[in-house]
Parts: C-alpha cells; structure tokens; sequence
C-alpha cells in the first residue's frame, strides 16, 4: 500500500471533490465538513463514474411511513442507475453483500511529513510549510 | 399429465349463488324487503359471461342454472375424482360491484352464511373464503371478525381489481385482523368494474378483460411490497388466485431491477421482491399459462427459486383443462406432494 499526495488541503476545501488517476485507477476524493475519503470511481454495477453522482443522506425505515435520514451528504449515488454507496465503507444499499465499491483512507499529512516518505508525489509539489490530502491504495 | 395424489387440498373452487333470491333467507327483514320491494335483480359481472368457454367445462355445465351451484355436481366433478381432503370455497358473486357500503354489507354477510349452511354444513372437505364489503374497512373489518369464528372459514377473500390499489394503508386494519386471526387474503381474478378492468381503459372483448388480469396482479404485488404491507405484517399470506404464474419471473427481475435505483423512496423494503414473494405469497396452479413443454416447467419452477409457491387448483368448474389433468406435465412427484398438500397446509394454518 503506497500514500499518494493528491492536493494540497486549500485546494479540496469542504464540498468539494477532486477526479485523479493513481496507478491506472479511477479514483475520487471527497471532503465532506472537514473530513476526508477516497473512493473508485467506478460503478460495481455497470462501470459509470459513480462519484461525479449527488450525495445524499441515508433514508431508513422499520415502520412504513416513517422515514429516518441519517448521514446527510455521505452517500454517493450513481449517475446512470442511482444506486446508493456509502461514502465511509463503499458498501451499497439496495444489494450490500453483492455490491461495494472500493474505498480508500484519506486524511491530512503535514508537509513536514510528507517531505520525509515514503509518499508518492509526482504530480503535487510539497511544501513543508503546508498541509496534504494523502490518499492510501 | 403429472399423477394426482389422494387428499389433496383444492385452493379455488367456486360455488355459484343462483340467484339474489337465493340469498333473501339470510338478510336482514329491512334488506329482505329492499330487495324485493325495490326489484332488484341478479348480481351479474361481465367477468364470467355465462355462455362463454371458460366459465365451464363442457362435461360440468349443468342443463339448467349456473354452473356450479350444484353440491352434487361439484362432489361427482371434483371433491371425489380428485379424492380431495378439502377443497376451499371462493364465492364470485357480484356483491363487490354494489356502491352502497350498507347494502354491500347486507350483501356480504349473506353470501357468507349462505356459503356456510348450503356448502360447509353440507360437506366435510369444504372451507370457505369471508367475502368482505371493501366499500368500508370498518365493516370489512367485522365481518372478518363475525365469520371467524368459525374455523372452516380459512381465509379473507378479495378482487384484484377493487377500489384502490391493495397496498394502500387505509385498508391495512383488513391486514391486521387476517394477520391476528390466522387468515391469508385470497386475491381472486376479477374486478369490482368501479375502475376499468385494464390499466389502459376500457376493452372491447372479453379475452382482453381476461388477460389483462394478469398485469392487475403484477400492479397489486408492487402496491402491496412498496407500501410495506410485509413489513407491517410479516405473517401475513397473500394468495394470487386465478393469477397465472408465468409471468412472476420477469415481472420480479423488473420490480427489483427499479426498486435498487429508487431504494429512498419506500427504506422500508429492505429486502429483495423475490425474497419477499417467497415469504409471504402464494399462487393458486390453475389457470396454468406456461407452454406444455416439461422442460419449460421445470426452468419456470428454477426462476422462482422456490417449490413452495404454488397451490393445487382446480378453478372448478371453469374450463382450464380436460379429465383429471390439473397438473401440467413435468412435476417431479415431490413437487406435486408440496403443490397438492405440503403447500396448502403451510399456507392455511386454519386447515385441519
């Protein structure tokens, strides 16, 4: 497992997501208030770019009628077929033990750190004065 | 043909009421005299048009009446050649057409006494089906209640094609008094004509009323698994009578495919359509629509993944085969124990 730098903090500020490319993979990562979380950006179902697909919160019910929605903003769902993901474990809702997608750790390093490796940064230039997203795969 | 087995359990056959004056001895006074006063005639629906084929075999068709309102004919066609050990009584009789929920009331409640004194007290093998007054859940409600106390009513009886799609949550306290009571809900063939019989307006043939059935069937599966009707009563049968069962393959894939996609709109269903027919909905054989080949049988059993969904049926005495071949060929001997008695008896706790 390697740790790539994909962005310095102030470019993926909260709400946003940033579409890369690591080792020939699609992947997306996604900070969602302040925390972050990467995933493939690739459909289990039919290979459509899931994360370019809204995120929603999860709606739950053991009573008809009764709706309870939790995760607000941690569900991704596809753009062609709007299957449900959720953002943390890359599981599915309408077939999660048939379906997942694969998700990677994300946090923030410091550059000092990340100076130091092993890290892959070919394409972001570190700092030591700044912070980085680091995506693990 | 598949051999029959001795005591079975026949899920639909269907006694036919004469006349509306067969019922006047089981209304009230008040309802006695309004019939009569006010002239009303016979209770007829378009869904069975008495000279058409399929209302009745050639060999059951009496001289004279309805077919099937004899006693002695339904034991001489059915309950003895096909040595049944019960056969469940599904009375089509128009009650359902009529507007008026007190009259419709009236009407219900004499067509299940009349059911039980001129049928089930006259042949062990019979059970009866409550034919219920939809026009209001109330009353809907306490006739399941009054009839239930017999034991040989095993089961509620309603039209696919009623008021109001069957998933709709005022008619939930109908569920909730099935679920209490040990009673599945029969959903037969066959419309209250309050609505048009197909999902596009009104026909202009009878076989377009007829096959259209089936599409009315898949429309009440979807209302009844979307609304939660299974998640609210989970022990709860449902049994598709005069349904077809070719068509609950394709229609399934298709309800699940959809409901994957648009999972938020009812999180209450939480498992997958075929998981949830499996656990909670049965089929009556006959009319049996697949092709005759065995091998289609046996890969039409394969898809729904399950031997313990369909139940024996003659549909007596409605024309859906000839002699004793009720069972279409290609069963396996064990599937036709479960189809003719296993099944049955899972399905109507109330049979014994």
């Amino acid at each position: 497992m390697a740790r790539h730098v994909i962005a310095p903090v102030d470019e993926l500020p909260p709400g946003t997501r940033k579409f890369l490319e690591i080792d020939g993979r699609p992947i997306a990562v996604f900070n969602i208030k302040g925390e972050y979380f990467g995933l493939m950006n690739r459909c289990p179902h039919q290979g459509a770019a899931l994360c370019e697909g809204p995120l929603i919160g999860l709606a739950q019910s053991s009573d008809p009628g009764e709706i309870e929605y939790t995760k607000l903003g941690e569900i991704i769902r596809c753009p062609w077929h709007g299957w449900e993901f959720d953002i943390r474990t890359g599981q599915s809702y309408c077939d999660p033990r048939r379906f997942r997608v694969k998700a990677y750790a994300a946090h923030v390093e410091p550059g000092a750190s990340v100076v130091k490796g092993p890290y892959v940064a070919e394409t972001v230039t570190v700092k030591v004065e700044s912070d980085y997203v680091v995506v693990e795969l | 043909m598949a051999s029959l087995i001795a005591g079975g359990v026949d899920c639909d056959v269907h006694p036919a009421v004469p006349h509306l004056t067969s019922l006047l001895p089981y209304l009230s006074d008040y309802w006695r005299d309004q019939v009569t006063t006010r002239g009303m005639v016979d209770l007829v629906s378009q869904s069975y048009p008495r000279n058409s084929p399929i209302v009745a075999r050639p060999d059951w068709r009496p001289e004279t009446g309805k077919p099937g309102e004899s006693l002695e004919d339904m034991q001489r066609h059915v309950l003895d050649p096909f040595q049944l050990s019960y056969a469940i009584c599904n009375p089509l009789y128009g009650v359902q057409m009529v507007f008026s929920e007190d009259l419709q009331a009236a009407f219900c409640r004499a067509l299940n006494d009349w059911l039980v004194k001129e049928w089930l007290d006259r042949d062990p093998r019979l059970r009866g089906s409550i034919v219920i007054p939809t026009q209001s859940i109330d009353k809907a409600v306490a006739e399941i209640e009054r009839c239930a106390q017999d034991r040989r009513f095993v089961q509620v009886l309603m039209l696919v094609m009623g008021d109001t799609p069957l998933g709709k949550r005022a008619l939930w306290p109908i569920y909730e008094a099935a679920e209490r009571l040990n009673l599945p809900i029969g959903i037969h063939a066959g419309s209250a004509y309050h609505n048009p019989p197909t999902a596009v307006g009104w026909g202009s043939y009878h076989i377009e009323d007829y096959v259209g059935q089936a599409q009315a069937f898949q429309t009440q599966l979807t209302s009844l698994i979307v609304e939660g009707v299974f998640v609210k009563y989970p022990r709860l049968k449902m049994v598709m009578l005069e349904s077809g069962v070719s068509w609950i393959s394709p229609f399934l894939w298709r309800l699940h495919k959809f409901w994957r996609g648009v999972r938020m709109e009812t999180p209450w269903v939480d498992r997958a359509s075929l998981e949830i027919v499996r656990s909670n909905i049965r089929f009556s054989l006959q009319p049996f629509d697949a092709p005759p080949e065995p091998e289609t049988l046996i890969r039409l059993f394969d898809h729904m993944q399950s031997d313990e969904l369909v139940l024996f049926s003659t549909d007596y005495p409605h024309w859906q085969f000839d002699g004793q071949d009720a069972l279409p060929e290609g069963l396996s001997p064990d599937l036709v124990r479960k189809i003719m008695i296993d099944n049955p008896h899972a399905t109507y706790p109330r049979l014994m």
